[in-house]
């Protein structure tokens, strides 16, 4: 699913018309993405409005019964946690964490501001992605800086690449969708155009094609990043015509 | 002691509620027996609008209302407003139901479904109730038609955006755009702050 199409989700998501498989995926995305947590908040508060438009008028004999049987039913303790079902949404936290952050930005910049959501399940999924992505904090920030602009192309092979820029924090991001990986005895290496010369932004390990990376070394004067195929290990200039060239969106 | 209120006209019925809630996170069960008559007609009119069967209903009604009991001390007021939290749970207790065991149900009687608006007649005529579904009425009128449809059948129905989308003969992709966009212009519409 692109990450234009999982932000729309929130609507789907407030209204509780998401399938399961689809809903765990949903509420994982929210666990990264804050702007997007406080657009469900919203939402779902506008959905909550259309419940107390349909409001009845309860029996007494159910007061009755509800009053009685809490008397014989114990409350939970404050901090009830779902952990079984943190602990088989782990696997896949670290790949939803990126992809999930990527989605954000759009929304990040629109919307802004903390977001608050009482729902547990976004709690614990929010801080299992932080977990994720502690090592990862740098990239994080760059998807999340006020000042993130995207672009995207298509590569060579059918691949499509995204690179999001933010000149406050002075890195960038990249990531492929359907990026095979390389041929092997090669990697994938990335590069900053410094006006037309290539300095190396570091490699595009085989297992992470489909994750987001963060681009080595500072963003600079940079005008456009490239990824070409290169011998493993890398190569200080690049020795094979480039995969994909994009220009930086003016910040 | 507060006396309760019947149900509000605005999301969020004051701080009372919320205050009532921590209390009965201690334990209070006459701050409950306050929370419930705060929350129990909306809980109910909710629950029945998607179940419809009335028996049903109040049944699930009453679980979601113990489960306010049970779970009040995992409630926190800094995340949002009581009666959204409880009105929440009514609606994911309402739905699940619906979905163990009517799915297939539902599908058989889709032009039974299409008929079918939200009662606005069967509740109650509280003036507080009144006032709240004239202002959603007249929201959910600013609507684009299968806005307005897609987000009706959904939130009143429990029916998945897939389901809502083969009801309409809408592509899924459209459907969870118009949901969004309906969402997001009756919380214009509304006024709906979180």
């Amino acid at each position: 699913m692109s990450t234009a199409e999982l932000h729309t989700l929130t609507g789907a998501y407030a209204l509780h018309a998401l399938p399961e498989d689809e809903r765990l995926s949903f509420e994982r995305h929210l666990g990264a993405c804050e702007a997007c947590a406080q657009e469900v908040r919203e939402l779902s508060a506008t959905a909550a409005r259309l419940g107390l438009a349909v409001s009845a008028t309860a029996p007494g004999a159910m007061r009755a019964r509800v009053l009685r049987e809490i008397t014989t039913v114990r409350q939970e303790p404050p901090s009830h946690g779902r952990i079984s079902r943190a602990g088989a949404a782990r696997g896949r936290a670290g790949r939803w964490t990126t992809y999930a952050l990527a989605a954000c930005v759009a929304a990040a910049a629109a919307l802004g501001g903390v977001a608050v959501w009482q729902n547990q399940l976004a709690q614990d999924a929010r801080q299992e992605a932080r977990q994720a992505r502690e090592h990862n904090t740098q990239l994080s920030r760059v998807l999340a800086a006020p000042d993130a602009r995207t672009v995207s192309a298509a590569l060579e092979g059918g691949a499509r690449g995204t690179v999001v820029v933010s000149q406050s924090e002075n890195r960038a991001v990249f990531a492929a969708s359907g990026l095979a990986r390389p041929p092997g005895g090669k990697v994938y290496q990335l590069w900053f155009d410094d006006g037309g010369t290539m300095r190396s932004a570091g490699l595009v390990e085989a297992s992470d094609t489909d994750e987001a990376v963060l681009m080595d070394g500072p963003v600079d004067r940079a005008s456009g990043m490239g990824i070409t195929v290169e011998p493993a290990g890398g190569s200080a200039r690049p020795t094979t015509q480039p995969l994909g060239l994009m220009g930086f969106p003016a910040a | 002691m507060k006396e309760a209120v019947h149900i509000s006209g605005i999301p969020s019925p004051g701080p009372d509620l919320q205050e009532l809630l921590v209390q009965v996170a201690r334990g209070d069960q006459d701050a409950f027996t306050q929370v419930y008559d705060q929350v129990s007609g909306p809980v109910l009119g909710l629950v029945r609008s998607v179940l419809r069967d009335p028996a049903q209903s109040e049944e699930v009604a009453q679980e979601v209302l113990v489960e306010v009991w049970r779970t009040a001390p995992r409630f926190q007021p800094s995340r949002g407003s009581a009666m959204n939290w409880v009105l929440t749970l009514a609606h994911h207790r309402a739905v699940d139901r619906v979905r163990s065991a009517q799915a297939a149900a539902v599908r058989e009687h889709k032009a039974a479904l299409l008929d079918r608006t939200p009662d606005f007649d069967e509740v109650s005529e509280q003036v507080e109730t009144r006032l709240e579904r004239e202002q959603v009425r007249r929201c959910l009128r600013t609507l684009s038609e299968i806005q307005r449809e897609s987000v009706t059948l959904a939130y009143y129905r429990g029916l998945t955006y897939r389901e809502v989308g083969e009801l309409l003969s809408v592509p899924l992709g459209t459907i969870k755009t118009r949901l969004r966009d309906g969402l997001i212009r009756l919380r214009d519409c509304l006024g709906v702050n979180a």
